[in-house]
Formats: structure tokens, sequence, C-alpha cells
């Protein structure tokens, strides 16, 4: 039972589709063609990420992605705590409801958002009908950041509910016997052993709400720019592949060492794992 | 009791905000009027209409193919593959881990873009092959992540077992092995026909020649406003997936019965 062939063909596959596409993302990053046809070594397509105008699309992706995650945490946490409590009923079926949304088409439910919150969508005719006036609710970060919470809301509680709900009871208990009161026991025992949950529902979170160019497409508008409309305008539209892969280097680069910080983290706590 | 309330009412309201959007699209496949945000009574033409729409019908068709054979040549080479690596010692299993976790935390842009390049580097026609590989490639590290931990929790000694007790390797796979990783093996597949089913990112840079999937057909649409009869289908969808959820849950609840009675 020793053997290690079976691994081959995926070895074999994992070289063709994940090495070499990465090493040409690199090479394209790393090259320039010059006006005599010649490819060249040059660091200039990294070096105009650096110019003020792209600087600011990074940072700005880097905070609505922030504040989406913050929201996520707020929203979450209580929810995943309420969840994880011994005495709910009908526990698994709510936990399931949670998951369920995901089952429909992204794109779909982000896209369904336009008709809560147009001008004359359903949320600016109940405010109209309570005699406030319309708001602008579309095109703005506000729209976005609403996007990213409600797209990536699953999977900042699903992590949080399933360390909450791991945790030895006889903990809380020896809390309480030891007359914590119920604030106190949260802060000092459930909180810090829940951060393990914290951590990954932030990258689960975090990660993909940084690089999203359908959310900032379909709800921030066709003139709205995050870091993945950046990538994708440079290969589909503008047709620069040098600089479009330099971005997604930096972008590439950014996630991993996010996290490889994380896992470190996560090492030292448990087995760790997806689930 | 006050505080149970506040908890259902917390609850009641972060499932408000998840469904809203489904609620909405799912009443407006029933609204007679083209236009959303006016609601002009209700109608099933959206339902027949989309049985005859061709552009739907053939993303469709796209989606359930590709996520079909992508799932399952994934699941093939993740389960092959998860019992390599376990066998490996730890420096290259290591490496090989490092690999299968590279996709998974690589940005899905970064991944779609890569997939690009290397298709138009190898001169293949961006299409329907190209899609399918770059499916099975995404799928690949969910079945292995999802099969390596039950292969770790097998106990050898069962399997060699059964070798004492005549059974040829292949028979004790068969019948020691395989039924103790099966969960893992279909929590893999499954998984893999969701994510097949649901991506959007890769497909989008990885297909052409007016092979599209379903999510690629509602993009372009988003453009120009969204038919209602892409509402209807996926209400139906919806419908589908939550009436098999429901079956599988009961039909757990009665072995779960039928076992705490024998016992």
């Amino acid at each position: 039972m020793k053997k290690t062939w079976p691994a081959y063909p995926y070895i074999f596959w994992m070289v063709i589709f994940t090495v070499v596409p990465l090493s040409l993302l690199l090479y394209f990053s790393l090259t320039t063609r010059t006006a005599a046809g010649a490819t060249t070594f040059s660091w200039e397509h990294f070096g105009r990420f650096f110019e003020p105008i792209y600087l600011k699309v990074l940072f700005r992706s880097l905070l609505l992605a922030g504040i989406s995650t913050l929201f996520c945490l707020v929203l979450g946490y209580p929810a995943a705590f309420i969840l994880a409590d011994r005495k709910l009923n009908h526990k698994n079926t709510l936990v399931l409801l949670m998951v369920l949304p995901m089952w429909m088409n992204f794109l779909l439910r982000t896209y369904a958002w336009l008709t809560l919150l147009e001008r004359k969508g359903l949320i600016n005719t109940l405010l109209g009908h309570i005699g406030l006036p319309p708001l602008n609710l579309l095109y703005n970060d506000f729209a976005v950041t609403l996007g990213m919470v409600y797209n990536f809301l699953p999977f900042m509680v699903l992590p949080i509910y399933s360390v909450l709900s791991k945790i030895d009871h006889s903990l809380i208990e020896a809390a309480e016997d030891l007359g914590a009161d119920p604030t106190y026991t949260f802060r000092k025992v459930v909180f810090p052993l829940s951060l393990p949950g914290v951590v990954s529902g932030i990258t689960m979170v975090f990660m993909p709400a940084v690089t999203t160019f359908v959310i900032s497409r379909l709800l921030g508008g066709g003139q709205y720019t995050l870091i993945g409309n950046l990538i994708e305008q440079q290969f589909l539209t503008v047709g620069d592949w040098n600089f479009g892969s330099a971005i997604s280097v930096v972008m590439m680069l950014i996630i991993l060492v996010g996290m490889g910080f994380t896992s470190r983290y996560e090492k030292g706590q448990e087995g760790g794992g997806l689930w | 009791m006050v505080k149970l309330f506040m908890k259902r009412g917390y609850l009641f309201g972060i499932f408000l905000f998840l469904y809203a959007p489904i609620i909405v699209l799912a009443l407006y496949s029933f609204n007679n009027s083209h236009s959303r945000g006016v609601w002009d009574g209700f109608t099933l033409k959206w339902y027949i209409q989309m049985f005859q729409d061709r552009q739907i019908l053939t993303s469709l068709y796209y989606s359930l193919v590709i996520g079909t054979i992508a799932s399952l040549v994934a699941t093939v080479i993740g389960t092959m593959a998860a019992f390599g690596i376990d066998n490996m010692k730890s420096l290259p299993q290591g490496t090989v881990m490092n690999l299968t976790y590279l996709p998974v935390l690589n940005p899905d842009i970064v991944t779609g873009i890569a997939f690009m390049l290397l298709y138009i580097f190898l001169h293949l026609q961006l299409g329907f092959m190209t899609l399918l590989l770059s499916h099975v490639t995404f799928n690949i590290p969910y079945v292995i992540l999802s099969v390596l931990p039950r292969i770790k929790q097998l106990d050898r000694s069962m399997y060699e077992a059964a070798l004492d007790l005549g059974a040829t390797p292949a028979l004790a796979f068969r019948k020691v092995i395989l039924p103790e990783i099966m969960p893992g093996v279909l929590t893999g597949l499954l998984l893999s026909f969701t994510l097949s089913l649901d991506d959007f990112v890769i497909s989008f840079f990885t297909t052409g020649s007016g092979v599209s999937n379903l999510s690629i057909t509602i993009y372009s649409m988003a453009r120009r406003g969204i038919n209602p009869k892409i509402n209807a289908l996926s209400t139906l969808m919806f419908v589908s997936v939550l009436t098999l959820l429901i079956i599988v849950n009961i039909m757990m609840a009665r072995q779960k019965a039928v076992k705490s009675k024998e016992a």
C-alpha cells in the first residue's frame, strides 16, 4: 500500500494547468516587447502599478473589502453565536437556511439587488409611502459594500459557527461556577476560543472581496473601478497583457502572504482543515 | 423570554437580508410586465417562454454537461491522487499539498487569466474544451481535500486482514477501503458539481466561440436588463435544489430512526 503512482496523473495535470499558467503570468509581467519585436526583461509594469492612479484603485479595493469584512464580522458573529446556542430548536434547518442562498447563481442574486435599490425600486417606493425622500442607493460605494456583505456573509457565519459549536461546554460551566457573569465568560472564555473561526471567516470574506470584479461592475456601474475591474480591462478591453499580468501577480502575492499569516495562526490552534 | 425573542428577531433579520433578493427574483418571475419594478398581474408566460428560448436552454445544457463531466473526471483524478499523496514521504507530500492549496487560495480572476494565457500559448481554440479543462483543474483540489482526511482515518489492519483472509488486493480495496472513503468521495463530487455550476469568473476568461454557460449568459444579459425568463429558470432550479435537500434530509432522518430502533 505504499505506492505513490496514483498521484502521478494529478501531478502531471497540476504542472500543466497550474505551474505553467502561473509561470506564463510571471513571464508576461516581467517582459516587454520592444519596437523591433524582440522581448526583453523589464520591471516597468510593476513600476507602472505604483503610479498614484493605480495605487488609488488598490487602496480603494482594500478599503472597501476591509469595510465589508468588518460589517460581515459585526453582523455574522452574533448570528453564529445564536445558531451555536445549544437550546436553539431546529438548529440544522437554520444552518441549512444559511447555506441555501448560495445555491442560487450569485450573479442573479446580486442582480436582484438592482430591483431593490433602484431609484424607483422597492426600497425607495416604501420610503415614498411613509413620506421620506428617495435615496441614492445604487452605483456608489454603498451599493458595492452591500453587495459584498450580502454575498460573503455566510462565509463569515459558518466558520465561526462551526468553532463555537465545538467549544467544550464544561469550560463555560466552570467559568460560571467560579462566579463569572455571562459577559465576563464570553470575553474571557468563549471569544478567545472562537478566534480561529473568526480568522478563517475574515480571510474567506476579505480575499474574494478584494478581487471581485462582478459585484463592482453590477452594483457600482460601468465606471466603477476596483482592482479586479482593472485586471479585466487590461486583458479584455485595453489589451495590455503585460500590465494586466503584473497587477495579477501583485494581487496574488497580497493574498498568499495574507494567507501565510493566517494559516500560521491557525496551525497553533488546531489541526486546521477547511471545515 | 425577551432574550429569546431578540435572538429570534436577529436571526430573522439576517435571513430576511439573505433571502430578500431571492424572493424578489421569484416574485418577478410571475410578473406580467417585462420591466422590473412594475407589478402587472400574475402570469406563467415566462416559464413557458423559457422552455422555448434557445440561448437559455443551450447555456443550461453547457452548464450541466460541463458540471457533470468536470466533477466526474476531477473525482477520479483527485481520489487517486489522495491515495498517492497519503503514501508520499513528508517532503514531496508537503510540496504537492502546497501546489494543491495554490488554486484554492488564488483569486479566481488570477486563475482565470492564467488559464487564458496557457490556452493561447498552446494555441488551443477557446471554447468547450478549454472551459472543461479549466473546470476539471479548479475542481480537483476540492476533491483531494474532501477525500484525504478519510484516507488518513483508514484502519490499515482491516485491509491487511482482508488480504490474510485470501482477498485479492483489488477485492480488498473494493470491499474494505472504498466503502470507508465513499462519503469523502461523494462530498468531493457534489462540491465539484456545485462549484462548476456556479462558476463565473474562470469560465468568463476561458471560453469562446459561442460556448457560454448559464453564468456567462446571465452576465451578458445583466448589461441590457435581465430577461424574466432567467428569473423563471433560476426559480425552478432553486426549487428543485430545495426539494432535493428536503428529500435527502427526510431520508437521512428515517435511516437514523431505523438505526436507533435496531440498537
